[in-house]
């Protein structure tokens, strides 16, 4: 009976302590000289750079597909034509494809301290120019995925527009676009995870992001777990929150068919 | 309008590959008001090139296409503007599949020509119902059967009030119990008056509602006239030789 209230005594004590450990811990790390504010400085520094990025990336996209996919879809046409439209829109195809090609063959790390160190030196604040290089970079990938959806619109689609009377882009914003977007969602949301993951390089040019925040808690409190687990979680709540409202959207838009 | 000529092909060519294919070669048609032309012929011959180079959705290699007194080839027309009086039906029906029956209908009337939508849903009501489709407004074109889906898309053409219907095979790709109901309806369009194009292997279309009957082959018009005369009284080797096959 004794030896079991002395292990039921021991065991107390041992949460006890646990939780008194604990409570220090979690007192170094975020309470003592406000830390806890470095870690908010540091999210809302990340959803800052990750939706300014995105923004900058979708317009970025919309425009370089655009100009990619009319100049694929018209050039024997326009050839036929000649004139100024074709040079400028052969002109304007090369401009995208030299872009995507220098984008999507360096690392956005590079491209970031170029950002940082080269065009904009002069820019002390590196949210912006955070902003600024993700969404380049990002820009390059959401082209593809939108001209890769243009090209799965089937053709017919298309000409049913044009048929109608609608010109070239009024028949690509009424028509292709909207069916586009639907097949191109899921591929999107992997992009926009990834851009928010990738964000955590941005402490190479000394924003307080999320990541960087958590690393520098760690290394004036000697604490690890706590800041890091913290960082971990705090990605992953945001990636789980964002494809839960893609996946919400998906199933609206599918629903629309039935 | 009747009689007059609402469209005239002069010297069509349409070449691909730089010229090694001549998908046209020289085709000189005219089209009247209120004429119905079917355009029979074995494949590849060049049946759907015409059609399509009729609204310039292929853009001839040489010649002219003359609508409504306009020749809508040359560059400098814009020719959405005229697209809009030539309603097309494709083989394939191509339904917007992201918008309601209603809304594939009044999308065009309501963009392009400024109708208040609520006057653009009722006349595309009134065409639904008149090829028996009412209660379908508000179904997706996924929700419909190939025949249904082919009757929405002539209505959707119709509601832009075309003074021209381009056909190309619109039954084609129609199970053989739903053929009937789409060429019932083009029957009635035809009945009513209006212009039409259409390329279609149903011989007993052609023959029926047929005004003239157009025989193409290699990219050429081989030879044309009545129903009765080409199918009753063929004159060219290559002619026979396609009825012979298709009757
Ligand atoms: N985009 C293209 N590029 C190269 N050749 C083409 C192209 N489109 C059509 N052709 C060729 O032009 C010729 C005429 O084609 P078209 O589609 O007009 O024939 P069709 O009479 O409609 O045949 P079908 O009854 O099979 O539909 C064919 O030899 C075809 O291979
Ligand atoms: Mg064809």
């Amino acid at each position: 009976m004794s030896a079991i209230s002395a292990w039921f005594n021991g065991l107390i004590t041992d949460i006890t302590l646990w939780f008194d450990g604990f409570a220090a811990d979690f007192h170094t790390v975020f309470i003592e000289k406000d830390r806890y504010e470095q870690m908010l400085t540091g999210l809302l520094n990340t959803l800052k750079i990750t939706a300014g990025a995105l923004l900058i990336g979708i317009v970025i996209g919309i425009v370089v597909a655009a100009v990619r996919s009319s100049y694929d879809k018209n050039k024997e046409s326009l050839k036929q034509h000649g004139g100024v439209g074709y040079c400028l829109l052969a002109f304007f195809n090369f401009i995208c494809k030299v872009y995507l090609t220098v984008i999507r063959g360096t690392p956005v790390v590079v491209q970031l301290m170029i950002s940082y160190f080269l065009i904009f030196a002069s820019v002390k604040d590196g949210v912006p120019v955070g902003i600024f290089a993700f969404g380049i970079n990002s820009g390059a990938y959401v082209a593809e995925i939108f001209r890769g959806g243009i090209m799965s619109v089937d053709n017919g689609q298309f000409e049913a527009g044009r048929s109608l009377g609608f010109n070239y882009i009024q028949t690509m914003w009424y028509i292709v676009i909207p069916q586009m977007f639907k097949s191109v969602l899921p591929t999107l949301c992997n992009e926009f995870i990834a851009l928010l993951k990738e964000t955590s390089v941005a402490g190479y040019v000394g924003v307080m992001e999320l990541t960087k925040a958590g690393n520098s808690i760690a290394g004036v409190t000697y604490n690890y777990f706590l800041p890091l687990m913290t960082v971990a979680a705090a990605y992953l709540i945001i990636v789980m929150i964002l494809s839960w409202l893609v996946g919400k959207l998906e199933r609206r838009l599918r629903v629309s068919e039935r | 309008m009747n009689g007059n000529t609402l469209i005239q092909v002069k010297g069509l060519c349409k070449y691909y590959n730089g010229g090694k294919i001549k998908a046209l070669d020289g085709v000189d048609i005219d089209i009247h008001g209120g004429e119905v032309v079917v355009v029979i012929g074995p494949s590849g011959s060049g049946k759907s090139t015409l059609l399509r180079s009729l609204n310039l959705l292929e853009l001839p290699t040489a010649g002219e296409i003359v609508f409504d007194g306009v020749n809508i080839s040359d560059k400098k027309v814009n020719i959405n503007v005229h697209r809009q009086k030539m309603g097309m039906v494709f083989q394939h029906f191509n339904l917007f599949p992201h918008m309601t029956v209603l809304d594939n209908m009044t999308i065009a009337p309501v963009r392009l020509l400024k109708t208040p939508k609520a006057q653009a849903e009722q006349q595309a009501m009134e065409l639904l119902s008149r090829v028996g489709l009412a209660d379908r407004a508000r179904n997706y074109p996924s929700q419909l059967s190939g025949g249904q889906k082919q009757r929405v898309a002539i209505v959707r053409a119709l509601c832009m009030k075309p003074e021209v219907m381009l056909f190309d095979e619109p039954t084609s790709a129609l199970d053989p119990e739903m053929v009937g109901e789409v060429l019932e309806v083009m029957k009635r369009l035809a009945a009513e008056g209006m212009t039409m194009a259409v390329v279609t292997h149903e011989m007993g279309f052609a023959r029926e509602v047929g005004c003239r009957v157009v025989f193409m082959d290699g990219g050429k018009i081989i030879e044309q006239g009545t129903p009765a005369d080409i199918f009753d009284n063929p004159q060219s080797p290559r002619l026979k030789e396609f009825l012979s096959k298709v009757l």
